[in-house]
């Protein structure tokens, strides 16, 4: 299992257990994590599913992915070197831990 | 022919004609409201279908949700140039070399990059800080137009609240002088419009309107452009480094993009969720016990009502989709009325669910780099009109069969006989 911390904008932390292979998007939909739409169901085409990746662990997922994924980043709201798609982010025992902060909201 | 007849055929013509003579771009189909019976069979027997005649020329037709968003995704080959065609299954709305008709360059008939700047410079419009100003406006012109409706009397929910609700709502966008807003609505309804279609006579005429249209916009940018920058949309265009040296011609086409987009759709839906509440009593009833499934039943009714039946491409290199070899240069069609209705993709598609788990998995705003700019927006609109239903009735009736618009582009209706239930 690999745990998600995800940060709300207001500082609330909702702490997740997830499996392996599933994506930081599946795992905040699956446990109710508010702020994460994620409308396109992890096809990298809504942009509903912005996060920022914490400094400590941007190295360990990478930055955003060139195509479809930078490309609808384009469209989010206040968008950083940090900002990822949670659907694009596929967890592994190596990021055990990862700490993800949410936007505002969605858009 | 009652309702009743004509749909019996229409389930027997959709069955019986071969494969290959099945158009799903006729008008009427969706005037009759009988285009998913052609759909089902098209999803089931050819999911990538190729139409080697139609009013439209030869077209593809791409019917099932995986294959849809696999083309929406897919901008790289399947282009929205409006030089190609644009992204409306007739050419002659968008192609400025067809006879009769302007060219009105719009993003959402652009490649990027350029569609990706002029898209950004009008995105701020409805970011969420944005919505958020925009909520107590709406919440209270909603409450304005509701509270002046006849309780306990027939009367046509279209133009009363549908129409009225989003010509204000555009007309609030644009910072466009309030008292002449209905010609927003007239606008919105010539620039998608085909001769004969009851619209317009012709495409001169149609033209002669858009001018009309493009001397008053100008007017109001000259305004703008010389005041300093406001919240408004047209402040925007007219100071933002990507479209304040925009050509007359792509200003307008922008313009009546955002109009269109504004208008057609949240209009529908509006109309759409009254009918489709009234068909379904158990949902009616789920809704009464249960007023927070609002948050659910909106992105529920915008699948449903598919207010825009399709969305068109052009191949710009040979692609396989679904098995098919679509060759460069093809037309392609992404049939979200179809995509919405698919039963491997979604769980009883016809149905009409209030409370489903992923409500939001539809194909109504699109997907990709073009994906509907004021989706949360309309879902904002439609949130708040059901609240404040909620409020003042116990019951929208719908009293008579609504009229559907003739077209394969817009689907909803023209007028929908209601009588409002006291709370």
């Amino acid at each position: 299992m690999t745990k998600v911390n995800y940060v709300e904008a207001g500082g609330t932390v909702h702490s997740v257990e997830a499996e392996a292979g599933i994506t930081a998007m599946e795992a905040a939909v699956k446990n109710g994590v508010p702020g994460i739409d994620g409308d396109c169901g992890g096809a990298a085409a809504c942009a509903t599913c912005h996060v920022y990746v914490d400094p400590e662990w941007i190295a360990k997922t990478g930055p955003a992915g060139e195509g479809l994924e930078k490309s609808m980043l384009e469209f989010a709201e206040d968008v950083n070197e940090a900002s990822r798609l949670a659907c694009q982010i596929t967890l592994s025992d190596a990021l055990d831990g990862l700490v993800l902060r949410l936007p505002d909201r969605q858009h | 022919m009652t309702a009743l007849a004509s749909a019996t055929t229409a389930t027997s013509e959709a069955a019986r004609l071969p494969l290959d003579r099945i158009d799903v771009s006729r008008p009427e189909l969706y005037e009759h409201n009988i285009e998913g019976d052609y759909f089902r069979r098209l999803r089931r027997e050819d999911p990538v279908h190729y139409c080697a005649e139609s009013a439209y020329g030869p077209y593809w037709s791409i019917t099932k949700y995986k294959d849809i968003m696999a083309v929406d995704t897919n901008h790289q080959v399947f282009s929205s140039e409006a030089g190609l065609g644009g992204i409306i299954i007739d050419d002659n709305i968008q192609k400025g070399s067809s006879e009769g008709s302007i060219d009105l360059p719009n993003f959402i008939a652009m490649d990027p990059p350029r569609h990706d700047e002029q898209r950004k410079a009008v995105s701020p419009i409805v970011a969420p800080a944005n919505l958020a100003r925009l909520e107590d406006v709406i919440r209270g012109r909603v409450a304005r137009v509701l509270d002046s409706l006849p309780v306990g009397e027939e009367f046509d929910w279209v133009p009363a609240v549908s129409i009225e609700l989003t010509t204000q709502m555009l007309a609030t966008l644009f910072d466009f002088p309030f008292e002449e807003r209905r010609k927003l609505t007239r606008w919105s309804d010539v620039t998608v419009a085909e001769p004969g279609g009851g619209i317009v006579d012709s495409w001169a005429q149609r033209t002669e309107e858009l001018m009309e249209c493009a001397g008053y916009f100008q007017k109001l940018w000259n305004d703008r452009v010389n005041a300093d920058p406001g919240s408004d949309l047209i402040s925007m265009l007219a100071h933002s480094p990507a479209t304040r040296n925009m050509t007359a011609e792509n200003y307008l086409g922008n313009v009546l993009l955002l109009i269109v987009g504004g208008n057609d759709t949240t209009r529908n839906s509006m109309s759409g969720g009254v009918l489709a509440l009234d068909r379904n009593p158990k949902e009616r009833a789920k809704l009464e016990a249960n007023h927070g499934l609002i948050e659910s039943m909106v992105p529920e009714i915008i699948r449903w009502q598919t207010p825009l039946a399709h969305m068109r491409r052009t191949a710009l290199a040979d692609a396989e989709i679904g098995g098919k070899t679509i060759r460069k240069g093809d037309k392609v069609v992404m049939w979200y009325v179809s995509g919405n209705r698919d039963e491997t993709a979604i769980e009883r598609p016809d149905d009409f669910i209030i409370d489903r788990e992923r409500p939001r998995q539809h194909l109504s705003f699109g997907f990709g780099v073009h994906r509907c700019v004021g989706n949360r927006l309309a879902e904002m609109q439609l949130k708040i009109l059901w609240e404040e239903i909620l409020k003042r009735f116990s019951r929208v009736e719908v009293t008579g069969e609504p009229v559907r618009v003739r077209s394969n582009f817009v689907r909803g209706y023209a007028s929908m006989p209601v009588r409002l239930h006291a709370r």
